[in-house]
């Protein structure tokens, strides 16, 4: 075969299992769905979910959110000064974090702490058979252990979400009036005016479905790891991987959704 | 009874099971006896649906296991892993209890933790393991605690996969001596994979010898030794020389 040839069947199988894996989270995810409808349901495993998920992911989200928001203060502030608009600091702030960086930076820092730490979890259940264990106990693994993940994923990330938001803009707030001396109730007044329901309603739908993503993505690596400290190693770091790049890639979809004239 | 009529299962290339027939009486303890990787644990899981079968049928009272309720089915049976397969993030009482804590076994959960102290004392364990965590529990009263959760809801029929693996001696002889107090008692019946030649004559109505994919041999335990197959002389004298190559 010619090295043309051999690149094209590359590629191809490379397109194949793609496809084929996208296939496979697709049914994990209609799987999921089904069982959220359906009994026995499991509210402690739950209540710990979104203890795991939202409370112990706030240390992470504030801090990023803070340091961002600061951040995005000072670069607003030096860039607009080029064509004098410095004024313009709180709008843009506000709008570039509540539309874009809060949400993907907290399902970023969510697919970081809480993605990996589901398929490790999981796939260690796997690997020691407690899967198999919980099959044997009359207990279906997807009920017990992805669906309150799941579900506790769309409920808490987007409030992390609007939490993160929030400091962002605090962030951004202590930097301008502390070290560039603006006025803070005019900061304060000029972000409140500014900002449209549709922006915070964009930023919370995307928390919901990086929510989604990210513990989806826990379960399904999880679940689908191979054998011994290898599978785990592997399935912790492919569950990060493709969490974060389908948390982007929503992103623009929504992003398109919500704002494309 | 568990009847196996010529269960077939492949992996790829590897055809691990090559139509196995096997019959285990009603309240007997059969134990299965055979090299490592000769399909010892995935003719268990097959039983159990944990891997599905590509050719023949398992039937369970003369049920078909393929075609019966499956809840309805687990709850007859208990299974003891061969790591204990304990949940890390439960405390003991909780692991031994998880069937009594929800689905269609469920009780209050006073008298769940009631039963798994008390299956927890059955087993030798004090109550006060009862809330420790499994990390914090040696191998052996690891080994305990999964024997009391397969016993927990009174199973009718109690798996047991490799019980004495990573045991010292005299640990493994405690969990022999309980494993045939406990069957003994409750009347059900067993079904132990094992390669410890010391638990099989402990534990042991009757064996079957797996190799190749097929029950080599099957007979009562006191007809082990005078079998007349060279495969099972071997393999209960731990001969390197033999039918069954050694290095595989």
């Amino acid at each position: 075969m010619t090295l043309p040839l051999r690149l094209l069947g590359g590629l191809g199988h490379a397109v194949l299992s793609f496809l084929a894996l996208v296939g496979r989270v697709v049914l994990f995810l209609a799987e999921t769905l089904s069982h959220l409808v359906r009994p026995p349901f499991y509210g402690r495993e739950f209540l710990n979910a979104l203890f795991q998920v939202g409370w112990l992911s706030l240390p992470v989200v504030g801090l990023t959110a803070i340091f961002t928001g600061g951040a995005l203060t000072l670069q607003i502030y030096a860039g607009g000064a080029r064509f004098d608009a410095q004024a313009v600091v709180p709008q843009i702030v506000a709008i570039g974090m509540v539309r874009e960086l809060g949400p993907v930076l907290v399902g970023l820092m969510i697919a970081a702490r809480v993605t990996s730490s589901i398929a490790a979890e999981i796939a260690t259940m796997k690997v020691t058979e407690q899967i198999d264990a919980l099959v044997t106990l009359s207990t279906h693994p997807m009920k017990y252990l992805t669906v309150p993940r799941v579900l506790a994923g769309l409920i808490t990330v987007p409030l992390l979400v609007g939490l993160g938001d929030i400091i962002g803009i605090l962030g951004g707030f202590t930097v301008a009036v502390k070290s560039l001396g603006f006025n803070p109730a005019v900061f304060v007044q000029n972000t409140v005016n500014f900002l449209e329901p549709l922006d915070i309603i964009s930023s919370l739908v995307k928390g919901a479905a990086f929510g989604v993503i990210a513990t989806l993505m826990g379960c399904y690596s999880g679940m689908n790891s191979g054998r011994g400290a290898q599978g785990v190693g592997a399935a912790t770091k492919s569950s990060v991987e493709a969490a974060s790049i389908l948390i982007l890639a929503a992103n623009f979809l929504l992003t398109g959704a919500f704002f494309s004239v | 009874m568990i009847r196996l009529e010529k269960v077939e299962k492949t992996f790829g290339s590897n055809a691990v099971l090559r139509g196995v027939d096997l019959e285990i009486a009603k309240g007997s303890s059969m134990v299965i006896i055979g090299g490592s990787g000769t399909g010892k644990s995935v003719l268990l899981k097959c039983v159990l649906g944990l891997v599905q079968q590509d050719a023949g049928r398992i039937l369970v009272d003369g049920q078909d296991t393929a075609k019966t309720d499956r809840d309805a089915f687990l709850a007859r049976f208990g299974m003891l892993f061969q790591g204990a397969a304990l949940f890390d993030s439960l405390p003991v009482w909780q692991n031994v209890a998880f069937r009594l804590l929800r689905g269609s076994l469920k009780r209050p959960k006073a008298e769940a933790r009631e039963i798994a102290i008390e299956k927890l004392r059955r087993v030798g364990l004090k109550p006060d393991v009862a809330d420790r965590l499994p990390a914090e529990l040696s191998g052996g009263m690891q080994k305990r605690v999964g024997l009391a959760r397969a016993i927990a809801a009174d199973p009718e029929i109690i798996f047991f996969d490799e019980p004495t693996t990573g045991l010292d001696p005299i640990m493994s002889g405690v969990i022999n001596d309980l494993i045939r107090e406990i069957v003994t008692e409750m009347g059900a019946t067993a079904m132990t994979i094992t390669h410890d030649m010391t638990s099989v004559r402990a534990i042991a109505d009757n064996v079957a010898m797996l190799h190749g994919g097929k029950i080599r041999w099957t007979g009562p335990v006191s007809q082990l030794d005078t079998s007349g197959d060279p495969y099972v002389a071997q393999f209960i004298s731990g001969s390197a020389e033999g039918p069954i190559e050694a290095v595989r």
